[in-house]
């Protein structure tokens, strides 16, 4: 189209040589043992404090269980973390934006059913200031009422905004459908709900719930993790309680049966969510689950991607992937589709889950896929960032940097017929449910001969 | 910061070379930027150049439909591809055993990539979900980078859309691809960088053996994309079906980013002041204060800075409430600008965004993928690998006069104004 004389496709893709080998891969040196100290404060918090001095900046996750059933929960939880970082009675919200800026540093704060969650990073030789500013908002957040107003506000117009995606939708559509009215299923709190929280609810919240014991704290980067604690004894000792933080309930195992077909009139797209019950990282089998995850959907080379993608064009992205809440884990199968192709993007989804447990992966497949879950464990936490926000995930469930160590052993150490074994086990087609959020006008005759849909909106 | 060791070379057929080893983890991080965009896409082929990218993943002489992302894959690797205004990259982020794979992957689509109907014709697939999925079925989907380029800009290469439109896309011919691969993915227009743990002698090596002998083919002249400054305020609109509230974005020219260098820092300097966190400018006064806005953010480039030659655009977005009216948030903006155009930044207003903007170049050089891209991006549009190092001391030399005269330049007579209508609001003029 630009040059004036070009050669055509067929002479560019060959040469004289013809095709090459592919290189072998050469010696793999093993990622450092990384000295790190996991120890609890005296006010129950749990530390995991790691050195990775790779640059110099120290990075920061405050993970505390923030579970509630009360109606207005969910509410209040945004509430306060969208203020737990507007003022101390140390600090304005402007002098803690200041304070951090000076330092290279930010915190913010998120909030899902299950968690309060408190990211942060700044400069390796300001951690004593980040650490105060960290200690002041824990133990003197104060929730002032002009901030809360304003806030709310603010809240509620986003809450319409993220009401309007629809991956979204489709999320709160899949959570009702497999959870009902299950504490977990309320991740964006309804804005009316917003609208009548009062700032005494908020800080009332803070006292009962924003508590170290049950809670864990990460820090990665250029620091030194045995004096670490000692400063953190120092600046976190005020923020104690008898008490421990609050766990989300268990969640129901899923059991199906039918997926749920959720109109959205006019949609140019729908959402397919598919999900099944398997076993936590805890469990003795889930490296070979999580290969057998990769097959199926898990990466890009898998069999979903390659079928529904790159030989049908049905989606720009495919996936599967865990999804862990406390002490379970399902599977969640994620597809974006045209209106034409999504019924058949969800045969295919569905063929796929059965020909895994027919057909096992076969033997490249399976060294594929050990190698990319070794190797992107490798690269995954090259990164402080990285490094920081695995050592919370393992945390959170009560690992902790060994069972980091370990995996790529235990990876190395899963034979062709356990990956088989969860393949038949964990991804049989009858075992999911889910929804397709989409244009029901077109959708529904050709969806529900497939079977096992049903129409309607979750209950 | 010292600057970490940097190696810059040119092979025989024009490719540029740059190492940077860093033996802190086992893994490497190799890139190919080629050295064309969407900008240089023709008329009636908007998005080719976003979709070529595509289907260079899909096979070459030596490897078969789906090898590459194999190869990388079962070798622990990860991988994509980006399409910018002035550059598309290709990167792996792999274990170090890995290299001389990466090495062979690279250098055998730049070689000889398989350029076939059915490939062409399943990507134009594949792109329009991605448009589907980004743009069309999402409130704000591609806003700002799409809708308001056109606006600010009058010429076809600088005002088109990215992305490109479904008719374009789908009169792709296979012909096209040949006569782009030819004319843009020569090596001789392209810049390859590794980094991570490698011995450099080894590197060195395996390069040569890889890509020594991909035919040196001459680098295309580079156009000019340089148009006039507006001299009006230009307005445009758009219906937004999926979005809930108003938005506007606003668009303004900046300085050349790459032969002005510090007037183009002392705009990012601005942007921080202006919205990086609670304490800038427009947070206080428009989100905070007054509140006129639900949202606002400031910066340069359209996907981020140092990513675009001359004509760049700094952009200031933000979604309002439906009873704001955006005159009277256009207002306060003006207002501020003003503020600043006449009072320069306090000293610790500057400190707060340097030290923010040197603790994210930290950290973004920490993840060995963006290192790697930034090495690249910096070679082939700076032609110096080596200022991704120095960025964080020339910010903070930017003085608060600079950053003043900065504000001043943002004038309202010479601006692109897009408004976002949610559909409800249709065309009913505030």
């Amino acid at each position: 189209m630009t040059s004036a004389t070009h050669r055509s496709a067929e002479e560019i893709g060959r040469t004289a040589q013809g095709p090459r080998p592919l290189p072998p891969l050469g010696a793999q040196r093993a990622a450092a043992d990384l000295s790190h100290v996991d120890t609890e404060l005296s006010n129950g918090l749990r530390v995991l404090a790691v050195r990775k001095a790779t640059v110099p900046l120290v990075e920061a996750r405050l993970w505390i269980p923030f579970a509630g059933d009360d109606a207005l929960h969910p509410a209040i939880a945004e509430v306060l973390a969208e203020t737990i970082l507007t003022g101390t009675a140390r600090r304005n919200r402007i002098e803690i934006d200041a304070e951090l800026a000076l330092i290279g540093g930010d915190i913010g704060a998120g909030v899902d059913p299950e968690r309060l969650v408190l990211t942060g990073s700044a400069l390796a030789d300001k951690l004593p200031t980040f650490l105060d500013v960290l200690g002041d908002v824990l133990t003197g957040a104060t929730y002032a009422d002009d901030e809360i107003a304003r806030e709310k506000e603010r809240l509620v117009e986003r809450i319409a905004v993220s009401r309007t995606q629809p991956r979204t939708i489709a999320r709160e559509a899949l959570q009702k459908h497999r959870y009902g009215d299950h504490p977990a299923t309320r991740e964006v709190p309804r804005a009316e709900d917003v609208a009548v929280v009062t700032p005494e609810q908020v800080r009332a919240l803070h006292q009962a719930s924003v508590l170290p014991r049950g809670a864990v704290l990460v820090l990665v980067g250029d620091l030194d993790p045995a004096a670490v604690i000692g400063d953190l004894e120092k600046v976190l000792g005020g923020w104690a309680s008898d008490r421990s933080a609050v766990r989300l309930p268990a969640l129901p195992d899923l059991t199906g049966p039918n997926v749920l077909l959720v109109p959205r009139a006019g949609a140019v797209q729908s959402q397919i969510r598919l999900s099944a019950q398997t076993v936590p990282r805890t469990d003795p089998g889930y490296a070979a689950l999580q290969l057998a995850n990769l097959a199926y959907g898990g990466y890009f080379s898998s069999r979903l991607v390659e079928n529904i993608r790159e030989n049908k064009g049905y989606t720009y992205s495919a996936h599967s992937g865990f999804e862990f809440t406390d002490g379970t884990a399902v599977v969640n199968v994620d597809a974006d589709t045209a209106t034409d192709a999504t019924a058949p993007a969800l045969l295919e989804t569905r063929y796929e889950l059965g020909r895994l447990g027919q057909v096992p992966p076969t033997g490249d497949e399976l060294e594929s896929v050990r190698q990319y879950a070794i190797g992107s464990l490798l690269t995954s936490t090259s990164s402080q960032a990285g490094l920081a926000g695995q050592v919370l995930a393992l945390a959170s469930t009560g690992l902790g940097l060994e069972w980091l160590n370990e995996h790529p052993a235990r990876v190395a150490a899963v034979t062709a017929d356990e990956v088989a074994e969860a393949a038949l086990k964990f991804f049989a087609p009858k075992r999911f449910t889910g929804v397709v959020v989409g244009d029901a006008e077109v959708l529904e005759r050709k969806l529900l001969a497939l079977g096992d849909v049903v129409v309607g909106e979750p209950a | 910061m010292a600057d970490p060791e940097l190696v810059r070379y040119t092979l025989d057929n024009g490719l540029r070379v740059v190492l940077a080893p860093d033996a802190t983890a086992p893994v490497v991080g190799v890139s190919v930027h080629y050295d064309v965009g969407f900008r240089s896409e023709p008329e009636g082929r908007t998005g080719f150049a976003h979709l070529f990218e595509h289907l260079m993943f899909q096979g070459s002489e030596s490897l078969e439909k789906l090898a590459h992302f194999r190869h990388v894959q079962s070798s622990g690797g990860t991988f994509n591809g980006s399409t910018h205004p002035d550059y598309t990259d290709y990167f792996e982020v792999l274990p170090s055993a890995a290299l001389e794979r990466a090495l062979f992957l690279e250098a055998d689509r730049m070689r000889a990539p398989k350029l076939t109907a059915e490939n062409l014709a399943n990507q134009i697939d594949v792109v329009k979900e991605e448009i589907r999925l980004n743009v069309l079925n999402r409130p704000y989907g591609g806003f700002p980078w799409i809708t308001l380029p056109p606006v600010l800009y009058s010429t076809f290469p600088n005002a088109h859309n990215g992305y490109g439109g479904f008719e374009d896309l789908e009169s792709a011919t296979v012909e096209d691809c040949a006569a782009f691969f030819d004319t843009y993915y020569a090596p001789a227009n392209a810049v390859l960088t590794v980094a991570g743990d490698f011995e450099v002698g080894a590197a060195k090596d395996l390069i040569e053996k890889h890509f020594g002998d991909v035919p040196h083919r001459p680098a295309p002249e580079r156009p000019s994309f340089a148009e006039p400054l507006p001299t009006t305020e230009l307005r445009g609109e758009t219906i937004d079906p999926h979005a809930p509230l108003p938005a506007l974005g606003i668009g303004y020219r900046m300085p050349d980013p790459i032969n002005d260098v510090d007037s183009y820092l002392a705009y990012l300097v601005l942007a921080g002041v202006l919205t990086d966190g609670d304490g800038s400018r427009l947070q206080q006064r428009l989100v905070h204060r007054e509140p006129l806005v639900v949202d606002i953010g400031a910066g340069a480039g359209l996907f981020g800075p140092f990513e675009a030659r001359d004509p760049d655009t700094f952009t200031i977005t933000l979604i309002h409430p439906h009873e704001v009216p955006r005159e009277q948030v256009l207002a306060a903006l003006d207002d501020e600008l003003e503020k600043l155009a006449e009072t320069p930044p306090s000293d610790e207003e500057l400190r707060k965004v340097t030290a923010r903007w040197t603790a994210s170049l930290h950290s973004e050089h920490d993840r060995l993928v963006s290192r790697t891209l930034a090495l690249g991006s910096f070679e082939l549009l700076y032609g110096d690998a080596s200022l991704v190092y120095r960025l964080a001391d020339r910010m903070s030399a930017v003085t608060a006069e600079a950053v003043s005269a900065a504000a001043k330049a943002l004038r309202p007579d010479a601006r692109a104004v897009l408004v976002v209508k949610p559909a409800s609001e249709g065309n009913n003029e505030q």
